[in-house]
């Protein structure tokens, strides 16, 4: 297995548990179960354990496994330079060695299939991939500044769908060259990488890059933050070098520089980071700066936020596997009960998964009415359309 | 065992107990050098009354029991040396309440170092609380129990001394309270009742599981800082140490000598921490301790180290994040230490016997102590690296554990936290009849012996 030669240097200090201010556990799956054999250590030495044959390829085996949802927390807090850096690689390269292996869990294996027969997680038609944009007025991509990818999300989910336009609408009327491949394109695979599919991974970033290429793709616009984090760091290994960019990094200079009067009451929001925007590529300032450029929009944090923010628990392919589960500790309920405490009446996000994952919980925590997910270009479209 | 987990599973809910292979090894060690003892369960309570119900289970069907922190102890006593149960105590992480005026929290037994810091900052910024050098993850309750030390040891003692009062759940399944929370809502102190504390503290879980404590809260300064005194001479430290406690102006003093970085070696460092409300009043506070030892400084045969302002700063994180690294010096992710409790005097030879184990055995060490009280005695650190991938390193690692203990009972001073064998060391040294008496207490509280069995017995 790859990078089984640190498993052992695991010291199982536990700072990998915990955001930076020490406040609740912050790696979602021990959040969620609680057992120490799901927390980041207790992988790194049951991997050694079953590497050496003391432990059995059990189902709990593989759902300890598979319940990581490679948010990279343990990778910001764990005190070990360098080694730190491969923590989730070594998770990654666990779920490999199980996926060669054959023995995943079965929402795993089925959500892979329809990621190998489909192109996309949902096991949807891939003819169906531009949806989305049947209603708006959306070029093919040809000479188009940029490439407008939507992900598996903002394809098929009907509430990606809402977000995939809205973002859509307000790149078109900021002015923005853009244009999309829809049915040309598959998944961006960063999911696959996450759950160990690597050979498939592979696949699709190929066939991806294979479209992109021809059409001379120069510039990339992701909605998702998942495709920005495979499509930017990933891709340039099979070929594909473009500069990649989520729509927070496009819209917030644009909106920033624009003056709005608006006379509508002040908005009370927090700001959750999508870990494949911030921990996983640094950004945590574009949807900040978007959201505060806004008229009456008061902008507060969350205990956890920016590099110690709670994951969703919708990485790793959790959002489509569930492995986490619905209890009250795991992650989604956890973020949005924390939301809930700031006061904000929206909890805003610039990714469409967690979007998905924070509606579902909001209802389960019967928070409805006392807060609303939005997410930041529907929160800039409501208060510009209000706005003079 | 089917019955058992049955059991089990109807008092705390199944996705909180395991028999499962995966959790059983996990949690049979913990990241010292002792070896693995797995458990036959792992559940997990979430409130007091849950506790008590597993409990009326174990002992009637006598099933050991061994209550869990953090699992960060290093010394193995939260193996399950005769299996049954691992009763991790992490879910019951409530804060429950904190006094401002009186300075006091309470909390759950599974509430960690870090959440209370954290909940500190966030909602009663004037106070804090005396957290030790473990990981944040490590619990009050799990620390206060083996008498741990911590960042304001010098100013208030060991953990166990700042201790207000206990909830606990006998081995029979009798909830009692201890202190004033005993007849009192406010949880104030232990005095002046009958102090029955003391039959959970230092008992290595065999006596009871703690299931709330209230402890001291401190000031917390709005202004910090650090002095690093440095010697060459060992048998200066007890005097120096003597001098620089006797102003009773700093939190936490602690000493630190290990070969690596370059620059340290062979230097003994005495780092004061200190802190006050105002500039002017931390000013005085440093001069006072530098003048507790200008007479060393004029001889020129110790000195304050310059410290800019940035390289301060890790020495006034609390806890140190660092620390944990030296687990990593061998590139194998594993040390232990014999924390020896003893008196200062015996400092300079503690030290000598440490460079001396560890040149002899080859082994990467730190040395070091914490200040508990005004000088009153210290906790010695003999920190061993090793390498858990070689199993070579760590019987060596082991072998200068066992006989850093062996020295250290001999030399008059207490292995804190001792591994079972270690215990016996003590044992060895004990006067009979506080061992019998201890064995009476636990032969009232604990009539079948299911409480951490394995601790505190003799061969």
């Amino acid at each position: 297995m790859q990078y089984e030669e640190i498993l052992h240097r695991c010291f199982r200090c536990g700072y990998c548990k915990l955001p930076g201010n020490y406040i609740d556990f912050n790696c979602p799956a021990y959040l969620a179960f609680c057992f120490e054999t799901y927390s980041p250590g207790g992988r790194m030495w049951l991997l050694r354990a079953w590497l050496d044959k003391k432990i059995e390829t059990t189902d709990r085996f593989q759902e300890i496994l598979f319940s990581c949802v490679n948010c990279g927390n343990c990778v910001e807090q764990c005190t070990f330079p360098k080694f730190k850096d491969q923590l989730l690689l070594a998770f990654m390269a666990g779920k490999e060695e199980l996926v060669n292996a054959g023995k995943v869990p079965p929402a795993v294996r089925d959500c892979l299939t329809n990621y190998q027969n489909h192109g996309n997680p949902y096991g949807f038609a891939r003819k169906k991939r531009h949806g989305w944009a049947e209603d708006l007025e959306v070029d093919r991509f040809s000479e188009h500044e940029y490439l407008f990818f939507p992900g598996d999300v903002g394809s098929y989910d009907s509430r990606g769908q809402e977000i995939c336009r809205s973002v859509a609408r307000l790149l078109k009327a900021n002015g923005i060259s853009f244009g999309i491949f829809g049915a040309d394109e598959v998944s961006d695979g960063n999911e696959v990488n996450a759950m160990g599919e690597t050979e498939l991974f592979k696949y699709l970033a190929e066939e991806n890059i294979k479209t992109f290429n021809a059409s001379q793709v120069k510039k990339i616009i992701t909605l998702s933050p998942h495709a920005y984090n495979a499509i930017k760091n990933d891709y340039p290994r099979f070929g594909g070098q473009y500069q990649v960019f989520h729509y927070a990094q496009i819209l917030a200079p644009i909106i920033k520089q624009q003056t709005y009067k608006s006379d509508a009451p002040p908005m009370r929001v927090t700001y959750h980071d999508s870990c494949y925007l911030g921990r996983h590529n640094g950004e945590y300032w574009s949807a900040r700066t978007l959201l505060s450029s806004l008229p009456g929009i008061q902008l507060v944090e969350m205990d956890r936020n920016m590099q110690n923010a709670l994951c969703c628990g919708g990485g790793g392919g959790n959002i489509f596997t569930d492995i986490l589960g619905s209890g009250a500790n795991n992650p989604t309920r956890t973020r949005v009960r924390e939301a809930a405490e700031t006061a904000a009446e929206v909890l805003a996000v610039a990714c469409p998964l967690c979007a998905v994952m924070f509606e579902d919980a909001v209802k389960v925590e019967r928070l409805d009415g006392r807060i609303e997910v939005k997410e930041i270009s529907e929160i800039a479209a409501e208060i510009i359309d209000k706005a003079s | 065992m089917k019955k058992i987990v049955e059991k089990l599973v109807n008092i705390v809910g199944a996705e909180f107990v395991s028999d499962q292979p995966e959790e059983r090894y996990i949690y049979s060690m913990d990241p010292g050098t002792m070896p693995p003892r797995e458990p036959d369960f792992v559940v997990m309570p979430g409130n007091c009354e849950e506790v008590r119900q597993i409990l009326i289970v174990a002992n009637r069907d006598e099933i050991p029991v061994v209550p869990l922190g953090a699992g960060l102890v290093l010394s193995g006593l939260t193996r399950a040396l005769k299996g049954g149960i691992i009763l991790d105590m992490k879910r019951m992480n409530r804060i429950l309440e904190v006094n401002e005026t009186s300075r006091y929290a309470v909390v759950e037994a599974g509430t960690s170092q870090g959440m209370l810091q954290a909940y500190l900052k966030k909602h009663h910024p004037n106070l804090k609380h005396s957290a030790p050098d473990a990981p944040p993850v490590a619990t009050i309750a799990g620390n206060v129990s083996i008498h741990g030390s911590g960042h304001l040891s010098h100013a208030a003692g060991f953990h166990s001394d700042m201790l207000n009062g206990l909830e606990v759940v006998l081995p029979t399944g009798e909830v009692a309270r201890i202190g004033s929370c005993a007849t009192s809502s406010y949880w104030f102190s232990r005095a002046p009742l009958p102090d029955l504390a003391g039959l959970f503290l230092g008992w290595a879980g065999t006596t009871g599981v703690i299931t709330k404590l209230a402890i001291k809260l401190y000031p917390s300064y709005k202004y910090n800082d650090v002095g690093i005194f440095v010697t060459e001479e060992a048998q200066l430290i007890p005097d120096i140490l003597h001098r620089m406690t006797g102003t009773q102006v700093a939190e936490d003093m602690t000493t630190w000598m290990a070969p690596k970085p370059d620059w340290a070696k062979g230097f003994l460092h005495c780092d004061i921490n200190f802190g006050a409300n105002t500039k002017d009043e931390l000013i005085w506070k440093r001069n006072l301790i530098r003048a507790s030892v200008q007479e060393y400084i004029d001889q020129k045969v110790a000195g304050f180290m310059p410290l800019p302002p940035a390289m301060k700063q890790p020495f006034l994180e609390v806890p140190a994040r660092t620390l944990s690294r030296f687990a990593d010096v061998r590139r194998g992710g594993g040390f232990e230490y014999v924390g020896a409790i003893m008196p200062v005097d015996l400092f300079p030879e503690a030290y000598k016997v440490g460079l001396e184990i560890a040149d002899r055995l080859n082994v990467n060490y730190s040395l070091g102590s914490r200040i508990i009280g005004v000088n009153h005695c210290m906790m010695f650190f003999y920190a061993y690296a090793f390498n858990r991938a070689d199993p070579a390193d760590v019987e060596r690692a082991q072998k200068a554990l066992e006989e850093t203990n062996r020295i250290v009972v001999d030399m008059g001073g207490i292995p804190w936290k001792a591994e079972a064998p270690a215990q016996k060391e003590i044992i060895r040294k004990m006067d009979p009849n506080m061992f019998d008496l201890m064995n009476r207490i636990r032969a009232v509280l604990d009539p079948k012996g299911i409480m951490n069995p394995g601790n505190w017995e003799e061969d």
